[in-house]
């Protein structure tokens, strides 16, 4: 099926969608696993919108009106607060992209180290795609990594600095899956004070960044006890929704 | 720590430690030894112990953290305690390095704060962009709960703490803090109009703590060292050590802990190297892209919050953006314009207009279309913005631009001749722009003027050579 898309005029006839119906939306079992345990960990279930919507849009590349009408099954929202939501932030696309992703820095740090003419270059190829995929080149605000500018964060991957010379091996790097220009990953880079660090270590601390992970160990469900909405509770029946209630439960008097 | 006596190291010591983001390697150099000397004091010591301290919020407001520890209500009512990781401020990113090296100085110092507040759910927000440094901080997380330090009944000390990391979604707005409280709600990141404040209503309504990741991190130096013995660190008001972010036209970018009150001229000469070789330093942002800027003559003011602020500017995040003589000062104002407007959420219509406003007349500017007439109009937009929305972002681009204007001015102005000169526009009679429409004077590739056949000049002629601008305010 052809994605809908949000350019399509809205029919005025219509009533605003409402939340949808979990018999009659089909959700990928891990994508609903993900997105329970992420509203799990927070007391107003609400909370896990942006980082379900974030999972949402890893499976399917962008919100799409199929996204978001997953993400409002499992959260029981309206698809058009997660949509008011994803509109607002930078990460979440509203629009088809490329699952690939390229975040040129063009603030004033890096600007200022010739940031303008890495994103022209960056731009100029991003026509290329990866594979079948487009390529999803922007240029970004701070992405706070001013000590390595000009920098780019290639799918969440910071590297840097940067020259227009290097935009041929970025892209070479992604299309055959392989770690991007590991030497200048910002992950290997060593703090700049030359007074931080007082000793000789025993080996070099040059070295790709490993995370004490056990990926068989599950991510804990929540710290402790349950959440104060109770969620387990409310499984077997879905909640209602959330919007049509008053904003904020003054504390009752009674 | 064997720093240098003159700089005491607290933060940074030892960051590139091998596995030192594992706790393993953080207790071996005396990790969570702080927050156990912490529980074993009552909250009310703790709290105590970090007003003793002095210790200002390292996000951007300077707020004593004590302070602000203890405006939260007393008793069993449920409190909250935010990390604010949204580093977003343009030149910052100390907090980045702080939790991808050394994530457990965070979670023990969010421990040792939650135990004061009395907050028995913490949350960080961290911003999307943070991959790797999200990662860290939930492995880390990991481990902290299973060593008993995150959980129910710490170290057997009774108190409870759940922590959870909270990725955001890339909007700068986020890192204000009802900004944020929002967004952690699941809503778009529009501030809320204060007071409450969220000491008292914040996160879910309830009384919320929200801090800085360094101000946070600081906690558990504060413990080991003492609240007094931690005061005597730096200037009377401004107490203890900084992580700067040095950015920009420097020769060695990055992060340097350093105690307040030192010149700053140590800190963009002696700790980032200074300018480009042959480069003169024209202006400076002293604490990210929302501080006033400042010009090669204030080099010599203390870097404190006081020192920095009888100076017409601030300290903010604590990132020093160094601008030097090649880049033209419309350039630097209008990618501060930019990114606000682009960041403005557009709750309230100063900010939201006013910044959309600024980014044409600077548009104008370069395109020729301004008089000098423009520039008393675009500060007056400025002054109108300050103080008249929710919160500071839009007051956070008229500051700069207000100062670069009032301490540019000559250069906007010649600015402004040359585009309307390039544009054939020009009447300024004997002007440098009219004699070059005559032909008399020729534009270097550099573009400045200057009369045909006179060959080099030093550069920085035309372009506000530092020494040459009004400095302070």
């Amino acid at each position: 099926m052809t994605p809908r898309g949000w350019d399509t005029p809205a029919d005025l006839e219509k009533d605003p969608a409402t939340i949808p119906d979990p018999s009659e939306v089909e959700v990928p079992a891990a994508l609903r696993e993900e997105i329970e345990q992420h509203m799990s960990h927070y007391p107003d279930r609400r909370s896990a919108t942006l980082p379900a919507l974030a999972a949402a849009q890893r499976l399917h590349g962008w919100c799409s009106p199929e996204a978001i009408e997953q993400v409002a099954s499992v959260m029981r929202l309206t698809p058009a607060y997660l949509e008011s939501v994803a509109s607002f932030y930078d990460m979440l696309e509203t629009s088809p992209r490329g699952r690939h992703s390229i975040y040129v820095c063009t603030n004033i740090s890096c600007s200022l180290c010739g940031a303008d003419e890495l994103y022209a270059a960056f731009a100029a190829r991003a026509g290329e795609g990866v594979g079948e995929e487009p390529l999803n080149v922007r240029s970004f605000e701070c992405l706070g990594a001013c000590d390595i500018a000009p920098m780019a964060s290639v799918d969440g991957v910071y590297i840097g600095p940067l020259t227009t010379e290097d935009v041929p091996r970025v892209l070479e790097d992604l299309r055959a899956g392989r770690d991007v220009l590991p030497e200048k990953q910002l992950a290997r880079r060593l703090v700049a004070d030359p007074h931080a660090n007082s000793r000789e270590f025993p080996e070099h601390p040059v070295h790709r960044l490993t995370l004490p992970f056990d990926p068989e160990v599950p991510p804990e469900r929540a710290a402790f006890g349950p959440p104060m909405g109770a969620l387990e509770e409310d499984a077997a029946d879905p909640p209602a929704a959330i919007e049509p209630q008053p904003e904020h439960h003054e504390e009752d008097a009674s | 720590m064997a720093a240098p006596a003159q700089t005491p190291i607290l933060l940074l010591a030892d960051i590139d430690e091998p596995g030192l983001a594992t706790r393993e390697v953080y207790e071996r150099r005396g990790g969570y030894e702080s927050l156990r000397r912490a529980l074993a004091m009552t909250p009310e010591q703790v709290l105590a112990e970090l007003e003793a301290s002095g210790l200002r919020g390292r996000g951007g407001a300077g707020f004593a953290m004590g302070k602000k520890v203890s405006f939260l209500p007393k008793g069993s009512i449920e409190k909250y305690l935010v990390c604010n990781a949204d580093e977003s401020e343009p030149g910052t990113f100390k907090d980045r390095e702080l939790m991808q090296k050394t994530p457990h100085t965070l979670i023990e110092g969010i421990v040792i704060a939650s135990y004061a507040a009395g907050a028995a759910r913490s949350f960080i927000y961290i911003r999307g962009e943070y991959v790797l440094q999200a990662d860290v901080l939930d492995a880390a997380l990991v481990e902290a709960r299973q060593a008993g330090y995150i959980g129910e009944n710490i170290l057997g000390s009774g108190h409870t703490l759940s922590l959870v990391v909270h990725r955001g979604a890339g909007a700068y707005i986020c890192g204000e803090e009802t900004g944020l409280l929002d967004s952690l709600e699941g809503k778009r990141g529009n501030p809320r109009l204060k007071p409450p404040f969220p000491a008292n209503q914040g996160l879910y309504q309830g009384p919320t703590l929200i801090n800085n990741v360094e101000t946070l991190a600081t906690a558990p130096t504060i413990i080991r060292m003492g609240g007094a013995e931690y005061a005597k660190l730096g200037t009377e008001t401004s107490t203890g050590t900084k992580v700067v972010s040095v950015s920009g036209h420097v020769q060695r970018p990055g992060n340097y802990e350093v105690e307040l009150g030192i010149p700053s001229r140590e800190i963009i000469y002696g700790l980032a190297g200074g300018p480009r070789e042959g480069r003169a330093i024209k202006c400076w942002f002293p604490g990210g892209s929302s501080s006033p800027v400042l010009t090669a003559e204030d080099l010599d003011i203390p870097y404190d919050f006081d020192s920095l602020g009888k100076a017409g500017s601030m300290l903010g995040s604590g990132a020093i953006i160094v601008v030097d003589d090649t880049t033209p000062i419309l350039d630097v104002a209008m990618k501060t314009a930019k990114f606000y407007r682009h960041e403005s959420c557009g709750k309230c219509t100063p900010c939201r207009e006013g910044t959309n406003w600024t980014v044409k007349m600077l548009e104008r500017i370069d395109a020729g279309e301004a008089t000098p007439m423009d520039l008393e109009i675009m500060a007056s937009v400025q002054e109108h913005i300050i103080g008249n929305c929710l919160c500071v972002l839009g007051d956070a681009m008229a500051m700069p631009i207000g100062s670069m204007i009032a301490k540019f001015r000559e250069e906007f102005e010649a600015h402004i001749e040359r585009a309307r000169m390039l544009r054939g526009v020009s009447d300024v009679a004997g002007s440098d722009f009219a004699l070059a429409a005559q032909g008399a004077l020729q534009e270097h590739p550099d573009g400045r003027l200057a009369p045909i056949g006179a060959g080099e000049q030093a550069p920085g002629e035309h372009r506000g050579e530092p020494g040459t601008q009004k400095g302070g305010a």
